[in-house]
């Protein structure tokens, strides 16, 4: 088990094994994303409240799990590099975070198209579950500015785990926002105590549109983690040598 | 027609899953272009070094 962990950390082998794997997510990530888009536009019934308006909810959640999700892969990556001093984790963490950032901004732009409707207003400045979730959109800036701020890479390699270690406080305080404080946001509907309070004919497309973003997300990950180790290892050996015995393709 | 209208929200409804589609696309782009980009970056370093040597 450790040998496999030791041996994935190694950047040579990580770069050969990652294109073996994007295809077994990316694939089932997508016929997920197909069956949850299908199943949750034109079977799923129209709440009895929201009408045809909740649908967005099949990208807004998954969009907002994965937020979280990636920010949480930053976090525990960048931890493992400043600790264990592994390379790989790094890579992980930097590439994690635009991703993220991308996540992030589609749960807040399809939150706000869903409230213009639902709450009569774009935007609630007053809303906690709003607002922790646009800092953690700037948390990912301030994360990759400080990266690209500093040009010596075992610099902000440190630096950027400090701010992602620390910017992670803000997760849990997204999650449970809504139970804290006040807000307009809905209660959570999918983990709460007694099951999830949505009925199956909706739950099944949400839950395959979850797994679908986040085999997706994961196929994603491993595409810029791998640009990331051949950025990092670029004067290292094993990486002229490849180059010169591939001849040209990426 | 009554499917694409959403009862009255279609705008709504679309334009979030266009919006996340568009999202996908360009994360996989940026992806692709990054490996392309730094893969062309150190060949040509490479070729230029082995010409060198």
């Amino acid at each position: 088990m450790w040998t496999f962990f030791h041996k994935l950390a190694s950047p040579p082998h990580f770069y050969r094994l990652a294109p073996q794997i994007v295809p077994w997510l990316a694939v089932p990530g997508l016929l997920c994303i197909a069956y949850g888009t299908y199943a949750g536009l034109f079977v799923a019934p129209p709440d009895y409240q929201q009408g045809d308006a909740f649908r967005i909810i099949y990208v807004h959640v998954p969009a907002a799990y994965l937020s979280m999700l990636a920010y949480m892969v930053m976090a525990i990556s960048a931890a493992i590099g400043l600790i264990w001093r592994m390379k790989l984790a790094h890579a992980v963490a930097a590439s994690a975070a635009p991703l993220g950032a991308w996540f992030t901004f589609l749960a807040l732009a399809t939150g706000s198209i869903w409230g213009r409707p639902m709450w009569g207003t774009w935007w609630e400045w007053g809303d906690p579950r709003l607002m922790s979730e646009l800092l953690m959109l700037f948390l990912y800036f301030g994360y990759m500015a400080l990266r690209a701020a500093i040009d010596d890479t075992v610099k902000a390699d440190k630096a950027s785990a400090v701010l992602a270690i620390v910017g992670a406080v803000n997760v849990p305080i997204i999650h449970f926002s809504v139970e804290w404080w006040s807000s307009l946001h809905q209660g959570p509907t999918l983990i709460r105590a007694g099951g999830p309070a949505i009925d199956a004919a909706m739950l099944y497309p949400l839950l395959a549109m979850i797994l679908g973003f986040s085999l997706l997300f994961g196929a994603l990950l491993l595409r810029r983690v791998r640009s990331e180790v051949l950025y990092r290892e670029r004067r290292k050996r094993w990486v002229r040598d490849m180059i010169l015995a591939a001849g040209g393709r990426a | 027609m009554e499917a694409l209208a959403m009862g009255d929200y279609g705008p709504y409804v679309w334009t979030c899953f266009a919006l996340t589609g568009l999202v996908l696309v360009i994360c996989d782009w940026r992806a692709r272009s990054r490996q392309r980009q730094v893969y062309r970056d150190i060949e040509v370093r490479v070729r230029a070094l082995e010409e060198g040597e």
